[in-house]
């Protein structure tokens, strides 16, 4: 076993860890931090999709060891510390971005880090970002609308959020 | 996955040395490596990771050359290499997703030689030089059929060394489900000659096709790729794509290449 130490949404964790303990298992198993998914566990789906040291990574797909001294940001440290959500959140509530809300947190992850990226992105370029981020509920079309209008652009109103 | 011991040296020699265990293997960005080894398809007693190296860390560019470190990510050559090289920013931009870019590197990608990997074809178009801990490989001698390569046991690849061509450009048909490239054709247009280096549809993996190079050497034309016919006989079939069909689209992306390449 081997002692690690990363801060995780502003706070410092220490753990001991296996070496093949992935950064997703430390965050749920070990920080009971739950809002992190394991949609495939192959690499595919991105449901585990964190930020570490400010890029956006599959967990299921990073030893945790390799995040030892790393800063990380997951899901849990998107919101407010009272608890008000992100603009990103927000529009994903409003605009219906999610169903069974499984992908959600990766999806998330995502779109805020494309966000700071690329904070006017064209909808083509919303689409390829999330390449590496599967749906299987929404079909995308409220993902990327609520991506874009978390963008400031203007968006066609869903209509159930009226 | 079985278990192992993760080690994280911060210098090559370091490196080389704990790769010198018994049953170990080197870890860079895990985006290959871990998959398989969750499919227990790999696995080994020691990981030596290569991340926490400084000095393989990193691009560097002078004259018409471009030095790439070899744990150097995805994301990072892109964006590094843009002005430059601009076929083989667009390349690296376009490897699976924005976080397989952040933690997949240039030397894990070239040390795997998957056949339907992007990378290997760049390197082998622009004949480019693989650089290890101990010696310098020639793209022509590096790669050497799937999965296989010139490395030794135990050996690092510490850089990629990359002539920049004229102009140059890959075009990849991308398999929408693993994002790998059904084919990939990387053609590069050098003073004193064209190389085309073909991905994705090799059974013995990346190769060149001779023919091309010879034929747009004398004139750098989609024209002249027209009048070519080549033979599927050691081409890739398997349930994305008959042989035939990936002959028909290493044509259709070469032209395509000639008529973009920048
Ligand atoms: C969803 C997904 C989509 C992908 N899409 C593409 C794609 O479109 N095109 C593409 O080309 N690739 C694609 N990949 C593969 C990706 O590019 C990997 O990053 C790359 O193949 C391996 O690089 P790595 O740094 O992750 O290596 P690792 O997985 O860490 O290692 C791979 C192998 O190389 C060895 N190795 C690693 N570094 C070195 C070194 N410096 N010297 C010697 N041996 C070394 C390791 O021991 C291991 O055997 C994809 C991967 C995923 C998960
Ligand atoms: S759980 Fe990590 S990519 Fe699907
Ligand atoms: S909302 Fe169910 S998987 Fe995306």
């Amino acid at each position: 076993m081997t002692k690690i130490t990363m801060t995780v949404n502003g706070k410092s964790y220490s753990g001991e860890v296996e070496g093949r303990t992935l950064l997703v298992n430390f965050l749920r198993e070990t920080l009971s931090l739950t809002g992190t998914h394991v949609g495939c566990d192959t690499s595919q789906c991105g449901a585990c999709t964190v930020h570490v040291n400010g890029q956006n990574v599959k967990s299921c797909t990073m030893f945790a060891i390799e995040a030892d001294g790393a800063d990380v940001t997951t899901v849990e440290g998107i919101a407010a510390p009272d608890g008000t959500l992100s603009t990103v959140q927000q529009a994903f509530q409003d605009y219906h971005g999610l169903q069974c809300g499984f992908c959600t947190p990766g999806m998330i992850m995502t779109a805020t880090k494309l966000l700071e990226n690329n904070p006017k992105p064209t909808e083509h370029e919303v689409r390829e970002y999330l390449e590496g981020n599967i749906c299987r509920c929404t079909g995308y079309h409220n993902i990327v609308k609520a991506i874009m209008a978390a963008s400031g652009q203007e968006v066609t109103p869903v209509a159930a959020a009226e | 996955m079985h278990n192992f011991e993760l080690v994280k040296p911060t210098t090559v020699e370091e490196a080389v040395a704990a790769l010198q265990g018994d049953d170990a293997q080197p870890l860079s960005g895990g985006q290959t490596l871990i998959p398989t080894m969750k499919q227990r398809l790999a696995g080994s007693e020691q990981l030596v990771s290569l991340t926490g190296i400084a000095s393989m860390q990193g691009v560097t560019i002078s004259g018409s050359t471009i030095t790439i470190g070899g744990a150097t990510t995805h994301a990072t050559v892109s964006a590094e290499v843009a002005a430059t090289y601009p076929a083989l920013s667009a390349l690296a931009g376009r490897i699976g997703d924005p976080a397989v870019r952040n933690r997949g590197t240039i030397g894990g990608s070239v040390a795997n030689n998957d056949p339907a990997a992007c990378y290997p074809s760049a390197v082998l178009a622009s004949g480019a030089t693989v650089v290890t801990n101990s010696r310098e490989i020639a793209a022509d001698d590096f790669f050497q059929g799937m999965f296989a390569t010139d490395l030794e046991e135990g050996e690092i690849i510490t850089a990629v060394r990359f002539p920049v061509p004229e102009k140059a450009s890959y075009q990849k048909f991308e398999q929408p489900a693993s994002r790998f490239s059904l084919v990939g054709v990387f053609v590069a247009k050098f003073a004193d000659g064209v190389r085309v280096a073909v991905t994705g549809a090799g059974e013995d993996g990346v190769f060149r096709w001779a023919e091309a190079e010879a034929a747009l050497s004398a004139n750098f034309s989609a024209a002249a790729v027209e009048a070519l016919d080549l033979p599927s006989e050691a081409l890739i079939t398997d349930l994305h794509g008959t042989a035939e069909y990936r002959a028909h689209l290493i044509k259709v992306l070469t032209k395509r290449g000639v008529n973009e390449a920048v």
